[in-house]
């Protein structure tokens, strides 16, 4: 084998034959690269060609413990009070807050913190955000308190997460007469959802990476092991959701939602992922399809960078956190605060029983179901047969390049390059894109005041636009880049610069891919073909409308519409481009306040690519 | 060609300059690709205050530079960003200095070969026109200068500039046929870091050469010459290493900085191989695979010395190379002074077998390592075996373009004197395979 190698290294005669006939059969071995590739990654869905998932991490496998939580009613009394103190002082009501949680046996500690949004939030309706967090520590009677574990509830204004509440405070005094902790058991109540979270998160480890004010935590467990957030907005709940994605895409390891499935099975709750039911009936055509659209909504969510829970922004901090959402629809079967409690009890026994962080399991997984999983070596070949088309059209250009002077492969009879392209033709394109996408990450935000003094529209609908308009402007490039060129472009000069466009495209989607894996795979999907197909030499008109379609901002839009699809939440084209207006509002929020890296990955590194590959069709 | 490269030097420091006032720098000299123990700026500035302190720097096991360098920092502690500068300048320069000379020692070679009728008549296609070398000093100082491995090491202040910078005054010296400075420069070299020792084979064979002396053991003056060489370096070694004691008072530094270098007792993950390898094995096993690492890196120099004898230059690229890969604590900053050496070798391009997937491979590793680090160590979600996968990757890409310069240099050398278009026995054409 590795002789066998070598040779195909080294023997000139073989290394001929297998470059001519990947450059003959170029074009039938990429579109059989990208069908494979697609029909890869749908079969990750189908039940028998995925893993049942299974409890790697010992401390939490093999030990049994009894869920005794009691007082699920008394909690929704707490709930009912809270949500009436918190009417009648508009926000959180924090005195009120500090008072029970001492009154439950609680270390109490408040955070106050503020922010400033880089332009008005139209979603949430914020612009200068005021807020405190409230904690309550419950010491390890058990242990040295190096480690502690977060219980967290958010509480913003507009949504009434009165019964999580609720039920953290009973689950705090309930927790307080048990003797078994060996971790202390955080109860934070944050404000503002995830930029409170931020501020709590920022402070605990003495980090400042937004440049958010906060007022420093004058309490302070372990180090935190394991978060769960809680949303509940109603008395029974008929299912839990669980919540996986955080930012940029990561996951917490699979054993947190292995554990969340054990004791949802175990007290009988009907537990969901994305919302979708599994079904038992995998051979069925629906059954494969619900587990799709299940994979589908997970790939769309991770891909989207964003934080999907208050849980999404622990991970960051290396903190293994989920987030469990209480859903009550119209179905019969209803589970009561009670057991809610006892599953979160279950679990925190569990998780107190850890010896080291969750590590045994995956962290780079899909799910199409909750009992199902597929793992990185399973995924990653359906964006491998993606990737590999683009270094097939690389060395089929590398091989054109070497041809056009007569250089036979082995290096013999080759004539002097007097047409090779300059330095400056090949430059100039990829310098002016780059320059384009640092305007469409900088200006949008920078210019909004300019803006809305001279159009009627408001700040978040100027900044958007401002971004539509520099990307649809970029369209126009080609035609000003070509009077900077002083030189003809040549037949050698498009080549090389696509060589080194496809180049970077795969370097670029490979990194991507490694990090968020559904992000790489969704902008292979549309990029690859664009990337494979341009040359100048094409019908311009045809392929300037397929490029465009399948340009980045286009396959967002996309993504929008098969989301709300997934979603069984169809919407209109206007309200589908409304939609697609907030998200990328949303996309440059989540940049400046969390430090999501989607919005800059798209506008300073693949928009410009893309460009590149647009003024290659152009080419005069 | 005194503007284009007055113009280039303007042109790097000016990077270099808005780099180190940007926010990047402080990121830059975190990244273990960029920076080792052996060279990091924030162990030179720990030693510095262990010496004001009137603490022997090397006590702890934080500092590993050598005494002389500590000194030159005592001075230039303030304008460390310029000396960077400074020594990435000179590195470039005498580059420069050294491939004008050295090509122009060639075309005149050629030249008498071409009038002496010793090439066949087929290859003439193979000659070097003054055109093309005219170029080849500018490249390769431009290759240096604007390589991104040495702008990011050269904005980590890392130290490994100064010892780019003594090999290439080394180069320099070596190639002008100054025997007694490249004496000195050889020995301050070693003294540096060790490997550039096996630079001693290159650089004498060169000398030789120059001086007309063919290297054949049974004559006297061969003897005499190496014998003149050896002492040259030994004593100028012997100069240093005393002069190192002096201003210390204490042999500290020996062990601190080549027992460092040699046993390999820190292994923070870098470029290199040897940190995963050594993490991994069991503690009695260390001593027998440390001899058979670090004699890989000297190892070569036999072999490759016999073969290259006649174009000791050529050889010198590949001692450097080999020792910048093989190395125990490589940065990215020892890879850009080999890569500097390529537009040397640019008339071999057309014997070139696997540049392309090199060049992809090496590319592709070197967007992935910050992305994988970014994995294993922020995320947690991947671990050391994946940061390892990519730094296995990119040393057998290294390894594989050093070998395929190595096999075309060869190729070149056995069409020159026997024809370009080889036949059979039989009158077939003919292929060269490397078996």
């Amino acid at each position: 084998m590795f002789q066998d190698r070598m040779g195909l290294l080294s023997d000139p005669n073989r290394r001929r034959a297998l470059t001519n006939l990947l450059t003959r059969l170029n074009t039938p071995i990429c579109v059989l690269c990208y069908l494979a590739g697609v029909a890869w990654f749908m079969g990750l869905a189908f039940e028998p060609f995925t893993l049942r998932t299974y409890m790697s991490e010992n401390a939490m496998g093999s030990t049994m413990v009894e869920e005794r939580f009691p007082a699920g009613e008394r909690a929704l009394v707490t709930a009912r009070e809270f949500g009436a103190h918190k009417r009648k002082s508009g926000a959180m009501p924090v005195d009120w807050l500090v008072k029970t949680m001492q009154s439950r046996g609680l270390e109490v500690y408040t955070q106050s913190f503020s922010r400033r949004l880089p332009f008005p939030d139209e979603n949430k309706e914020r612009y200068m955000v005021r807020g405190t967090n409230v904690y309550g520590i419950l010491r390890a009677p058990r242990a040295p308190r190096t480690e502690a574990l977060v219980l967290s509830a958010p509480c913003s204004p507009d949504n009434s997460n009165n019964q999580a509440v609720g039920l953290l405070l009973g689950l705090a005094q309930y927790f307080r007469s048990q003797i078994y902790w060996a971790k202390d058991i955080i109860f934070l109540v944050n404000e503002h959802d995830l930029i409170g979270m931020q501020a709590w998160l920022e402070a605990y480890h003495h980090t400042n990476i937004t440049g958010m004010d906060w007022a420093p935590l004058h309490g302070r467990g372990g180090s935190i092991q394991a978060a769960l957030s809680l949303e509940l907005s109603s008395d029974v709940v008929t299912s839990l959701d669980l919540v996986l994605e955080g930012l940029n895409g990561q996951l917490p390891n699979l054993d947190l939602a292995n554990l969340f499935y054990t004791f949802c099975q175990k007290q009988d709750i009907l537990c969901t992922i994305q919302e979708k039911l599994q079904r038992s009936d995998w051979d069925s055509v629906s059954g494969y399809s619900q587990a799709v659209q299940t994979m589908a909504l997970m790939v769309l969510k991770q891909a989207s960078g964003r934080p999907w829970g208050d849980h999404g922004l622990f991970l960051r901090y290396h903190i293994e956190s989920a987030t469990i959402r209480g859903i009550n629809s119209f179905r019969q079967y209803k589970t009561d605060t009670t057991t809610v409690g006892r599953l979160l009890e279950g679990m925190f026994r569990k998780l107190n029983n850890l010896l080291e962080r969750l590590h045994q399991s995956y962290f780079f997984y899909l799910l199409p179901s909750l009992s199902r999983f597929v793992s990185i070596g399973y995924y990653m070949p359906a964006f491998g047969f993606l990737a590999v088309i683009l270094l097939l059209r690389a060395l089929d250009l590398w091989v054109q390049l070497g041809a056009l002077p007569s250089v036979t492969e082995d290096g013999v009879g080759v004539t002097d390059q007097s047409s090779s392209p300059s330095l400056v033709s090949i430059l100039t394109p990829v310098v002016i894109s780059h320059l384009t996408g640092a305007a469409l990450y900088t200006l949008p935000v920078l210019s909004q005041e300019l803006a809305v003094q001279h159009f009627p529209v408001s700040e978040t609908e100027a900044v958007v636009l401002t971004a539509i308009a520099i990307y649809t402007a970029g369209l126009a490039l080609p035609h000003n880049t070509h009077r900077f060129m002083l030189a003809e472009g040549t037949e050698q000069g498009w080549r090389v610069l696509k060589l080194v466009a496809v180049l970077y495209l795969a370097v670029l989607l490979s990194c991507t891919a490694l990090i968020n894996f559904s992000l790489g795979f969704i902008l292979a999907l549309t990029l690859v073909p664009v990337a494979a197909f341009v040359t100048p030499h094409v019908p311009k008109v045809l392929s300037a409308v397929v490029m465009v379609l399948l340009a980045p901002g286009c396959t967002l839009l996309y993504c929008v519409f098969a989301f709300q699809e997934l979603q069984e939440a169809p919407v209109s084209l206007i309200d589908g481009w409304m939609l697609f207006l907030s998200v990328i509002s949303q996309g440059m929020l989540d940049h400046a306040l969390y430090g999501s890296l989607v919005y800059p990955l798209l506008a300073l590194f693949i928009y410009p690519c893309w460009l590149i590959l647009w003024n290659i069709l152009f080419w005069k | 060609m005194a503007a284009p490269l007055t113009l280039l030097v303007i042109v790097a420091v000016t990077i270099r300059a808005v780099l180190f006032r940007s926010s990047l720098a402080e990121l830059i000299s975190e990244r273990v690709e960029v920076v080792s123990p052996l060279n990091s700026w924030k162990r030179v500035v720990e030693g510095l205050a262990l010496l004001d302190l009137g603490v022997s720097p090397y006590s702890g096991d934080v500092f590993h530079e050598t005494p002389l360098t500590i000194y030159l920092y005592h001075f230039v502690i303030d304008y460390a960003e310029i000396v960077c500068m400074i020594a990435d300048g000179i590195t470039a320069v005498a580059l420069y200095l050294a491939v004008q000379v050295y090509n122009k020692n060639v075309f005149r070679k050629q030249k008498y070969a071409l009038e002496a009728d010793r090439y066949p008549h087929d290859c003439l296609e193979l000659m070097q026109t003054p055109k093309e070398l005219f170029y080849v000093p500018l490249k390769v100082a431009m290759f240096y200068l604007l390589s991104p491995f040495t702008i990011l090491s050269c904005v980590a202040k890392s130290t490994c500039g100064i010892n780019n910078a003594i090999v290439a005054l080394f180069v320099l010296c070596t190639i002008k046929g100054s025997a007694l400075l490249s004496a000195i420069f050889l020995a301050l070299a070693t003294y540096q870091s060790i490997y550039p020792i096996t630079l001693f084979a290159p650089a004498l064979i060169y000398l030789l050469q120059r001086l007309y002396i063919p290297v054949n053991l049974r004559r006297q003056s061969f003897w005499l010459f190496t014998l003149q060489y050896a002492f040259m370096f030994v004593g100028s070694l012997v100069v240093i290493v005393g002069l190192s004691f002096f201003l210390l008072g204490s042999w500290d530094y020996i062990p601190s900085v080549y027992g460092f270098i040699l046993s390999v007792p820190d292994l923070t993950p870098n470029i290199g191989l040897f940190w995963y390898f050594f993490a991994e094995m069991f503690e009695h096993f260390r001593l027998f695979f440390i001899c058979v690492f670090q004699i890989n890196v000297f190892f070569y120099t036999i072999p490759l010395s016999i073969k290259l004898k006649d174009h000791p230059v050529f050889l010198m690229f590949m001692q450097i190379a080999i020792i910048s890969i093989f190395k125990s604590y490589p940065t990215v900053g020892d890879i850009a002074l080999y890569m500097a050496f390529l537009p040397v070798w640019s008339h071999l391009y057309r014997f070139l077998r696997n540049i392309f997937m090199v060049s992809c491979v090496l590319l592709a590793c070197s967007a992935l390592f910050p992305v994988l680090w970014h994995l294993w160590i922020y995320a947690g979600s991947a671990n050391s075996n994946f940061y390892y996968a990519i730094t296995l990757l990119f040393n057998v890409g290294q390894v594989l373009l050093v070998s395929d310069y190595f096999y075309a240099y060869l190729r070149r050398e056995h069409h020159l004197s026997h024809g370009l278009y080889l036949k059979k026995k039989d009158g077939s054409e003919a292929t060269l395979v490397l078996k």
